[in-house]
Order: structure tokens, then sequence, then C-alpha cells
């Protein structure tokens, strides 16, 4: 039960984009066509998975009980960076279709805050590992449904005709705002 | 480009937010206030400027392949420093801000300006370039901050001026209103710059 309500509120009610603010970056960067938008998401789902995982070990093995807790953001941006690069040479001897899918976006969620948030919330929330693992997939599907969202509205708005000052990043903002009101509809189910 | 350029060029022409949609995130996420963006954008001055100097000052010593792991860590150590130092003396700054404060070090504006100015131009440039980055950063968000707490709140810098039993338009502080006030600073910025380089243009 307490797995439903993580992977529930992590997915609609308090969703990582639309309500945290964590991977703004990235989700309007490439939010512009479909393909795209699957093929990150599905990169963030699988690094912040493997991040938190690594992480939570590093922390809880090594930072806590040599009273390090103070390195923890040096400690855990270097794991994220080293294990990006890992997973993308890993990926690139295993599956060159995969590596094309995902390969370019893999670089690029070194800088992605979700993955580095998620490492210090587990943290912070006091996770147990199962949480904590549960938590991090539930953050990756919902960063990837709000992603998913928004690259089909962009695509429809694509023709629409804009005033010239609001094409571009203003009305991908306005169109954030819109779909983050309609989240908030979800504030009450837990 | 003298120094004055080179500091100015951060607060409009290069501003990180508006122009350049550098470091969304914490522009998003902590200015649902004007005390809290003021304070998010200080602390990011902070480590811009400083970690802009170190990295200068290091550039020659640093073999190109492993340079961003160094950035990263030269970074992440100012951030501890900030993270520290908030947490022993605006304990309420540092509660209200949260997890974006050790999230500056993945701040796209910072290791932006490491990577594109410091790693390439002297100390004393790279520390103005910071401190006009940084300024500009602080500038958005206090604005951002101070209209999301005028209508969200009807109160500014924690001052009320409307009745104390009256709510804001409570939208504005939520969620949605960052996204919304964002949006339309942007389109307005967008509508000077272009209004400006016509009246260039025609004269």
């Amino acid at each position: 039960m307490e797995y439903v309500i993580i992977i529930i509120s992590a997915i609609f009610v308090s969703n990582v984009v639309l309500t945290q603010f964590l991977g703004i970056c990235p989700f309007l960067g490439v939010s512009q066509k479909m393909s795209t938008a699957i093929g990150m998401s599905a990169a963030v789902i699988f690094v912040l998975t493997l991040a938190t995982l690594v992480t939570y070990i590093v922390y809880y093995a090594l930072l806590a009980p040599l009273h390090l807790q103070y390195l923890q953001t040096i400690a855990f941006i270097l794991i994220i960076a080293s294990l990006v690069q890992m997973v993308e040479i890993i990926i690139k001897k295993i599956s060159q279709s995969l590596y094309q899918a995902l390969g370019i976006y893999l670089p690029l969620i070194t800088t992605n805050c979700a993955v580095l948030g998620v490492a210090l919330l587990v943290i912070i929330k006091n996770y147990n590992l199962g949480e904590s693992l549960v938590y991090a997939v539930s953050i990756g599907i919902g960063f990837g449904l709000a992603l998913i969202i928004m690259a089909g509205l962009r695509e429809r708005l694509e023709f629409s005709n804009l005033p010239k000052a609001f094409q571009g990043t203003p009305i991908a903002l306005i169109l954030a705002g819109i779909l983050s009101l309609a989240f908030m509809g979800f504030t009450g189910i837990i | 480009m003298n120094q004055w350029q080179n500091f100015s060029k951060g607060i409009l022409k290069e501003n990180p937010v508006l122009v350049l949609v550098l470091g969304m995130c914490p522009a998003l996420a902590t200015t649902s206030s004007a005390i809290n963006g003021l304070g998010m954008g200080l602390a990011s001055t902070f480590v811009l400027a400083l970690s802009n100097v170190i990295i200068s000052a290091v550039r020659k010593m640093v073999p190109n392949i492993i340079r961003i792991p160094i950035f990263i860590v030269i970074i992440a150590t100012f951030v501890t420093i900030v993270d520290m130092v908030m947490h022993a003396f605006v304990p309420d700054l540092y509660n209200a801000l949260g997890i974006f404060i050790p999230l500056i070090v993945v701040n796209c504006m910072v290791l932006g300006r490491a990577e594109a100015f410091a790693s390439k131009n002297d100390i004393l440039s790279s520390l103005i370039d910071g401190l006009g980055i940084g300024i500009g950063f602080t500038l958005t968000l206090t604005v951002l901050g101070s209209i999301r707490e005028i209508l969200g709140a009807g109160s500014i810098f924690g001052y009320k001026f409307i009745a104390p039993t009256a709510d804001g338009i409570l939208v504005f502080i939520l969620a949605p209103g960052a996204f919304l006030t964002l949006g339309i600073l942007m389109a307005l910025n967008n509508l000077y710059k272009n209004k400006t380089s016509k009246t260039t243009k025609n004269s």
C-alpha cells in the first residue's frame, strides 16, 4: 500500500516537472518532437533508477558510517557523472541500435537536476532501499508523462499563428503553466 | 570589449534566464516570494563568481579531456560552502529554498559560464563576467518573485499591503503561476528586443 501511495504521488500529485520544477531544461529543450521525447524519457527512467541505487548505497555504506554527510553533494554529482559516462560506453558496446536511440540524450542527463534531486530527496525523506527504487522509477515515469504530453501539444502548436514575441520558449512556458494547472486537479486524491 | 560591457551584458543583453534560457529550475521553483528569489540569486552569484575565478586560475593546468569533472568538483565545493553557511546563518531561507541549494551544482548557467568564458579568459574578466551574469540572474529572480508575491499574496518582501484577512490570487504562488509569469516576462523581453532592433534599423 505504501508503494502505491509513493507511485501515485510521484507520478501525478507532485509531478516532478510540473509541480517540483526539476528537469525543466530537458522538458523545454527536447519536447519539440514526439520521437525525441520518448527517447529522452526512456533514458531518464533508466539513469534515474541506476543513479538512485548507487548513490543510496554509497550514502549509507560509505558516507554515513564515516560521518562525511557534508560531502554528499560532491560525491553524488561525481557518481552521477561517471555513471552516465559508463552507461554510455556499455550501451555503445552492447547494442548499437539502443545507442542510437538513447546515446545522444545520455550526456545531457548529467545536468538534469531531476537525477541529483531524486538522489538527495530519498535521503531527506528517509526512504529504505525498496521505497527509494520505487520512488525513482515513478519520478522517471512522471517526467516521461509530462514530456510526452508536452511534445504532443507542441507538435500541434507548430501550426498555430502566434504573436511574434510569444514564439518559442515563452509559449512553451505558458503551455506548461496550463498543464500544471490541470495536474493540480490531482491534489486531493491522496 | 571593455570590462564594463563585460559586466553589464549579463543584465539584459545576455540575461541568463530571459535570453539564454539557463537556470530555469531555480528560476521557477524558488520565486514564490521576492525574498526567496533574492536569496537564491545571491547564493548562485557567489558560486558563479568564485568558481569562475578558480577555474580561470587553473585553466592552464587542467588537461582538456578531464576538464568537465574538474569544473564540477570546483563548483560543488563552493555549493557545499554556500549550503553550510546558509544553514548556519539564515535557517529560514535555507528551509524555504530546500533542495535547490545543493542543486546549484547542476545549474547549467554555472557550468555554462565555466566552459564558455572562464576556461578561456583571465582571472579578472572571469570574476567580472561571473558577477555580471549572477546579478542579471538575481535581478530576474527578484522581479519574478516580486510579481508573484504581489499578485499571489498581496505583499512585497513580506510587507502585506492588502487587508490582513484577504487572500491574493493564490495560483501565482503555486506551481502554475511560476510558469505563466516567467512565460509572460520572457515574451515582454522579446517584445522590447524586437522594438529596439527595429528602431536601430530605421535610424
